[in-house]
């Protein structure tokens, strides 16, 4: 009887399973790399085109004076539009990009900025606490002095906390250097070790109730 | 289980976790974020701030703090400044917030039930007020429901003074006034008795309810719970004559449970009982408590008979009240001489008594106006339905049962189109004032923001007046005998004002640990002898009136007698509250407010399923919740836990852990509301609770052994050895660095093997999708506690949030937690001060010092599982002469 | 052993591969199997409701509660597993132990044991309150940096029942090829032959085939072998490892696997008896293998009922009395009544087989191993329910009462399998044709 596959038909065969295998795994490389936390989309369009490259790095404003609750709260604190006014009331008072902010003012209506961080609400993040061991602004955002418009640079992914709350040391600066863009971690070693000091255990940092509730 | 029925969001839902399955990821949508347009001053985003204000649940003021997350009212503490409150608070004070959530809450003013605007409320008010201008008011009635908030007064004098023939009525279905009325049959005056029951030897309860609903029920708890704290040997004893199962009762040394009249008939006719608890009375500093269902010549004896012990008891005298009562209101009515009723609060058409028929009465006004939470029974028959404003929306002031004034001071605007009191008064009055201004003006001479502040008005309090009670108060009228039907404020709901609020109903009652319901309380006796059981209908009549209501079994109630609580039945409650229960009102006339004899209780057909969320009652012979002689204190057995050839877990900072001291514990229900409050629990409804899924992370276990009710709050023991975190398969449930078993939501795939493994069944599964849909129950939400999905174990966490909150601060600061910084939920908020929290690791803590106390065990201790949670024995202190009760 | 083959003398080499690719390729489909196939097919369906459903709603759909927060979900898991063992210790163990009259029956035993396996896998997902997170319990690279904890069971059992289940159908399957090789060449259709061709993996017959064939079936043989024991042994360590009166119990491994191949054999029977009936296997599948399955049966019995009086032992002579309390509930309390039955359904009834008409009368041998069956259903519920609504503390004590979602699943799972077998039973040979054939070729040796 005759043969039902000849030689070709068989090689047809493998190719196929061997090109279904490739096919899964390149669709799953690329989903992966397609997750959020990898993906694009990490600086979006804002309501007002707000450049902190001008704002930190040109004029110099401290963080704190927009994030005025950085320090005392979890929340760092978005600043009210009376805030933005108490200098743009005199410059470029009239400028037309403003005016989402005139209006906000004049209306009461708050502007509706689209959250750039943002954690799941069951991961509770005290920016605080942070600053007060040593972990400067720099350390999450990245170079906002050199940003005209805010993007995201760190994952934000759990694994990425971790790296931080279980080897804290190369991560800490001085407590006046915290709000520095332009600062480093200190080589010192010593310097380095009486920072890591004031840090509760690596247990404690590493605790799922540290920022699990 | 909710109606299975493919709606929309059951369609979503479906797709998303089609979705979920099949790519294994999701991506979150973008949240906007949103700041201030104007920042609020001293406003600190993600730090709660706390305001002291107080309200009035059992006829005088609570003092709490409220806590405000970015404007919203979450979470009610107590305040320690506050008579009051002494830093407790009620279950009543705890669910208070959720009564400001409430949806269904009245929104707008409604004319003959359809919506109107406040303009034309005004303009119907002046009409009439024209009418009344020349006439003096004549035909100008108000019924208020509790006068005892001075800047109310204060208008109500004005209100005379304009027109002077204007009558004030006054009706509360808890009103105290037999108690009034014993105090003038002995005083000549309506004093109220303030008793110091911390100097107490002895207390002779009769029928009192001093822990249930007495308007100084925390106060009254704390100095119990202290003179219940033996020292060298000696502690006070309780005796407790109760007609229907109350805290007192199950706190009892000596427990009686008899009728209203047999408790009467005691106390006049002499026997052996009676000479043996009077002797001890007399010779330990005894006092006398009567309740409200006493007659008043039965109080005015209590007084004479205190004065005799000279027992530790003061009387005050309340401004006197220039009120009516609701009787002359209501022939007025029908004789059709009231042109304008103004109701402020209560729902006198649902609680008014029977033989008023305050309902067809109120039909014969012209034009009424009723100021109320809820469009309810009263509103349905007014001209007028005014929505109030709840009292954490607007200003006023309330007086504590010592007489301590408050200010009310509201957290937030009036969610909805609503006045308060007084501003409804000023309508009346005429004064342009708004309700801040008018009480400010009260207070004109006192430290305003000192009074904000603290929560409290220094030295407010009534004056003790030195009285001595008549000689001879008149007999006690002899009262019908045969079945007696009591009736008592649920103690949840109370008078039915709280029927809307899904915590209180799924609140267990502390005797029945039933939910979602009332029943007719009957003793094991008088249940065989009708041969009924729980579940059962019973028929109760009291001569034409009737009732039909389901029967419930309860060794703490007297014979031939059936208690009935008050506040069911509601047809105009809400959704939440209406159709639950059945209404007892029918039953309750003006002569005989708490108790009616010449009943008679028949068996009637058919069954009702009852929501109870503990199905055994006895302990089967196993030691759980202990308790121990005074006099064999030294005799207690107490397991140390043995020794393991495991090494323990290595701890370098705090020890967190919990006591919970039984002798202390009144079962009161407050730590599990207060819990429930503050970490963002969902009531689950009836039909869950039937099916055995409460939510409640800790809850108040009864015993019944040997003629005593035991009480035993459970909450997570968080474990040293904990069966639950070595079978979770994700490590959800793992022990962290500080002694705590934490339960991770978010990596909780809900397999229940730890819930299996815990032998004390604390933990809670979300079987199904309990996260609150509605915007305003949102609103209530703590924001620092995760709100858990569906198919996800939770349970007690030792507040993990406040302990973090504590941490961090400390940290900051380069500091430890000192002793007394973490204040758990429950423990705040318990009366008795039961519930011990604090660090073991600190030598000197408080923990550390209850944790040595003789008496404290492990619950289970044979198991090894070490206890982080562990309890203080109860303390009986029996008379050795009285062999009963 | 000849009797077992002696029928055979009547076959010859070419007959039997008719007789039994017949079935399959030629024999039109009796009107009995539609029937059967459109009633397991209205199973199938429900079960895949009730599982859309659950996920729509939420596992509170079943009547699990606290402190019964296990169901039917995991009475039903070890129920099937259970089911999936008599096939491989079956093919493995009696190929190994050379018991020839295996030969008939492995195929289909085989089969049996992959479908309930399978089966039995969906209902721990079903059983999660989050199922799309099962992967969760899958040791694998993730952001989170969390792998399982590896000291609970059921992270044991993912690894246990994977392994069980790719070896088994590995197994399963490389038995079938020479005969799928049959189908190819027998098959009338194109089409046919292309499917069993591709199947069939080029199975040409050739000596260098059947010796590979050979050393990889006792392989794979041998690598099955432990995993009959190993697999319901972890499983009972999900129960054994609690501390609570019930499944706190050493003598749960042995006692489930016996239980195990008890409720195995008896699904065995359960299949083979009909489809002896139905599809004229007399020949083949001969009153000696109904007979020696039915020793099997009655010895594993006699295991589970010590596993069943050494349970009550213990836990009076342990003396503890959550131990006692939790005996005496079991034989008087709310579940007393399952209790008994289970009894009588898996100590009494097989007493009859004792009796050695009874052993090798069909309708007596069907009758008994559907009792058996339901006996030990009711056997995982009674451990997994009622061990624990009655635990340590009297005021969490509670009843779990089985809703009608329960029942649908359970009745589903059941459809889904017959819907599977019936499939299979059309689509393949129920009995391996080239071991039969081996066996003819024996009894025609002088």
């Amino acid at each position: 009887m005759a043969q039902l596959f000849d030689p070709p038909a068989i090689l047809g065969i493998k190719l196929f399973l061997i090109a279904i295998t490739l096919a899964i795994a390149a669709v799953w490389v690329t989903f992966y790399k397609a997750l959020p936390a990898h993906s694009g989309l990490l600086s979006p369009q804002q309501p007002i085109p707000f450049s902190h490259k001008h704002h930190v790095g040109d004029d110099g404003i401290d963080c704190r004076y927009c994030h005025w609750s950085v320090e005392k709260s979890s929340f760092a604190g978005i600043p009210s539009a009376q805030v933005c006014l108490t200098c743009h009331s005199q410059l470029f008072s009239d400028a037309p990009i403003l005016e989402p902010l005139r209006e906000s003012a004049r209306t009461g209506v708050p502007i509706r900025w689209v959250r750039v961080h943002d954690l799941p609400d069951f991961v509770f993040f005290d920016h605080g606490i942070h600053l007060a061991k040593g972990v400067g602004c720099v350390e999450c955002h990245g170079r906002v002095d050199r940003m005209p418009r805010i993007e995201r640079v760190a994952s934000l992914e759990m694994q990425w906390c971790l790296g931080c709350h279980r080897d804290p040391a190369p991560h800490l600066r001085r407590p006046q250097d915290v709000f520095d863009m332009a600062s480093q971690p200190p080589r010192d070693a010593s310097v380095r070790a009486q920072l890591a000091s004031r840090l509760l255990s690596e247990q404690r940092l590493t605790d799922c109730s540290t920022c699990h509730r | 289980m909710p109606p299975v029925t493919l709606t929309r969001r059951n369609f979503l839902k479906l797709g998303a976790a089609a979705a979920a399955l099949a790519s294994g990821a999701c991506s979150r949508p973008r949240e906007p974020i949103v700041p201030y347009a104007h920042q609020p001053e001293g406003e600190l985003p993600g730090v709660p701030r706390f305001y002291a204000t107080a309200a009035c649940f059992v006829g005088a003021a609570e003092g709490m703090l409220v806590e405000s997350n970015t404007g919203r009212p979450t979470k009610v503490e107590g305040n320690t400044a506050h008579p009051g409150s002494l830093g407790a608070t009620s279950v009543h004070g705890q669910a208070s917030v959720l009564g400001l959530w409430d949806p269904e809450r009245s929104k707008a003013p409604r004319r003959r039930g359809l919506p109107a605007t406040r303009g034309a409320l005004e303009r119907d008010i002046a009409d009439a007020l024209a009418r009344f201008r020349d006439s003096g008011g004549e035909g100008l009635r108000l019924l208020v429901r509790d006068a005892s908030s001075p800047t109310l007064l204060r208008q109500l004098d004005r209100l005379v003074k304009r027109f002077p023939r204007v009558r004030v009525h006054r009706w509360d279905p808890l009103h105290r006034d037999r108690g009034r009325e014993g105090a003038r049959l002995a005083f000549g005056r309506p004093l109220e008795p303030l008793y110091r029951l911390e100097e107490a030897g002895a207390i002779l309860s009769l029928d009192s309810r001093f822990l249930d609903d007495h308007p100084y029920r925390l106060n009254y708890a704390r100095q119990f719970a202290r003179a219940r704290t033996p020292r060298d040997g000696q502690m006070c004893r309780l005796y407790a004559l109760e007609s229907a199962p109350s805290l007192v009762g199950a706190m009892a040394d000596h427990r009686f449970a008899m009728s209203v009249p047999a408790i009467e008939g005691w106390l006049s006719g002499k026997n052996a009982t009676y000479d043996t608890i009077f002797k001890d009375l007399r010779q330990n500093r005894g006092v006398i408590l009567a309740g409200e269902a006493l007659s008043p010549q039965a109080h005015a004896l209590v007084h004479r008979l205190n004065a005799q012990l000279g027992a530790p008891v003061s009387y005050i005298e309340p401004p006197r009240e220039e009120t009516q009562p609701l009787a002359d209101l209501v022939e007025a009515m029908r004789k059709g001489a009231v042109g304008l009723l103004v109701i402020l609060e209560g729902n006198p058409a649902y609680d008014a008594p029977l033989d008023l028929d305050f309902g067809a009465a109120l039909a014969q006004v012209p034009l009424s106006v009723h100021l109320s939470l809820y469009e309810d029974e009263t509103s349905a028959r007014c001209t007028w339905h005014v929505p109030s404003t709840h009292f954490m929306e607007h200003w006023s002031d309330a007086r504590a049962f010592d007489g301590t004034a408050a200010i009310v001071q509201p957290l937030i605007a009036p969610l909805y189109d609503g006045v308060s009191p007084h501003e409804l008064l000023l309508l009346l009055t005429g004064e342009g004032k708004g309700g801040y201004d008018l009480v400010r003006e009260t207070w004109r001479d006192t430290d305003w923001d000192g009074a904000l502040r603290t929560g409290v008005i220094q030295d407010s309090a009534f004056p003790a007046s030195p009285v001595t009670p008549r000689v001879s108060p008149g007999s006690i009228p002899s009262q019908q005998q045969g079945w007696q039907v009591r009736f008592v404020a649920d103690e949840a709901l109370l008078d039915g004002r709280f029927a809307n609020n899904a915590w209180l109903q799924e609140l267990p009652r502390a005797d029945s640990k039933l939910t979602w319901d009332n029943a007719a309380l009957l003793s094991p006796a008088s249940a065989k002898e009708l041969g009924v059981a729980n579940g059962d209908l019973v028929d109760i009549a009291i001569g034409e009136r009737r009732l039909r209501a389901p029967a419930w079994v309860t060794p703490a109630q007297a014979d031939a007698s059936v208690t009935l609580p008050l506040g069911y039945g509601r047809s105009r409650a809400g959704a939440i509250g209406n159709g639950v229960g059945f209404d007892a009102n029918p039953l309750r006339t003006r002569a005989e407010p708490w108790n009616a004899g010449g009943a008679r209780v028949t068996k009637a057909p058919g069954r009702h399923e009852f929501a109870t969320t503990q199905n055994h009652a006895r302990m089967e012979g196993r030691d759980l919740a202990r308790h121990v002689d005074l006099t064999h204190m030294d005799s207690f057995r107490k397991e140390r836990p043995r020794n393991s050839l495991y090494p323990g877990w290595p701890y370098d900072g705090y020890r967190w852990a919990m006591s919970i001291d039984l002798n202390a514990c009144i079962g009161c229900n407050a730590c599990t509301i207060a819990c429930q409050a503050e970490n963002n629990i969902p009531t689950v409804g009836k039909d869950q609770v039937i099916a055995g899924r409460e939510m409640h992370w800790i809850r108040v276990d009864r015993y019944y052994e040997d003629h005593r009710t035991l009480f035993q709050p459970v909450p997570c023991m968080h474990c040293e050895n904990a069966p639950c975190e070595y079978v979770c398969p994700v490590e959800a449930s793992v022990h962290d660095s500080e002694g705590l078993n934490v339960q991770v939501y978010n990596r909780c795939v809900g397999t229940r093997f730890c819930s299996q493994n815990c032998p004390y069944k604390v933990r809670r599964f979300n079987f199904f999708d309990h996260t609150p849909k509605d915007e305003s129950l949102k609103a209530q939400m703590n924001p620092e506690v995760t709100v858990r999905m569906r198919g996800v174990m939770e349970k007690c966490t030792y507040c993990v949030q406040r302990i973090t909150r504590a941490r961090i601060e400390a940290e900051k600061q380069g500091r430890r937690i000192s002793d007394g910084e973490v204040i758990t939920a429950c423990q705040a908020a318990c009366p008795t001060n039961a519930i011990m929290f604090g660090d073991l690791s600190d030598e000197k803590s408080e923990i550390n010092r209850a944790k040595r106390s003789p008496l404290q065990y492990d619950l289970l201790a044979e198991l090894n599982t070490r206890p982080r949670t562990s309890y203080a024995a109860r303390i009986v202190n029996r008379n050795p002469e009285l062999k009963d009760g | 052993m000849a009797d077992v083959a002696a029928p055979l003398r009547r076959w010859s080499y070419g007959s039997v591969s008719d007789k039994i690719a017949d079935i399959v390729l030629a024999r039109p489909t009796h009107w009995l199997w539609f029937a059967a196939f459109g009633a397991a097919s209205l199973g199938t369906v429900a079960f895949v409701g009730a599982i859309g459903w659950l996920f729509v709603r939420g596992i509170g759909i079943w009547g699990v509660n606290i402190p019964t927060a296990w169901g039917f979900a995991i009475a039903n898991f070890v129920w099937w597993i259970g089911i999936g063992h008599a096939g491989t210790f079956i093919s493995a163990i009696l190929l190994l132990l050379r018991q020839r009259w295996r030969t008939s029956i492995n195929r289909f035993a085989e089969a049996m044991t992959l479908f309930a396996a399978g089966i039995a896998g969906i209902f721990p997902i079903l059983h999660l309150g989050r199922p799309w997170f099962f992967y969760w319990l899958v040791p694998y690279p993730n952001v989170m940096e969390l792998w399982p904890q590896w000291r609970s069971a059921l992270v044991w059992d993912i690894f246990a029942i994977s392994t069980y289940l790719i070896v088994s159908l590995l197994f399963w399957y490389v038995g079938l090829v020479p005969d799928l090789a049959t189908l190819r060449d027998r098959a009338a259709s194109r089409a046919k032959r292309i499917v069993y061709g591709l199947l069939a993996l080029g199975w040409r017959g050739e000596a260098r085939h059947w010796a590979r064939f050979e050393t990889v079936y006792l392989l794979l043989a041998g690598l099955a072998t432990p995993l009959v024991v190993s697999v319901h042994s972890v499983v009972s360590l999900d129960f054994a490892i609690d501390i609570v009166p019930g499944y706190h119990s050493t003598v749960f491994p042995p006692y489930f696997v016996a239980g195990a191949l008890f409720s195995g054999f008896a699904m065995v029977l359960t299949l083979a008896i009909p489809l002896r009936h139905f599809f004229r296997l007399h020949d083949f599948i001969t009153d000696r293998h109904l007979e020696n399955a039915a020793k099997v049966l009655l010895a594993c019995g006699w295991v589970v009922a010590y596993g069943y009086f050494i349970e009550t032992f213990t836990a009076f002579y342990s003396g503890d009395e959550f131990e006692i309390a939790m005996v005496k509930d079991r034989l008087l309390g709310f579940y007393g009544p399952v209790y008994w039955t289970v009894l009588a359904c898996n100590v009494i009834a097989p007493q009859i087989l004792w009796w050695r008409p009874a052993r090798r009368s069909a309708w007596a041998l069907f009758a008994v191993s559907l009792v058996v069956n339901l006996g030990m259903w009711l056997e995982r519920v009674m451990i997994v329910v009622q061990s624990m609504h009655h635990d340590f503390l009297p005021s969490a004590w509670g009843n779990f009462i089985p809703t009608v979602w329960d029942w649908i699943t359970f009745f589903g799972s059941i459809g889904f399998f017959a819907f599977l077998f019936l499939l299979f039973v059309r689509a393949l040979p129920t009995i391996s044709i080239f071991e039969m054939r081996e066996l003819v070729m024996e009894e025609k040796k002088p």
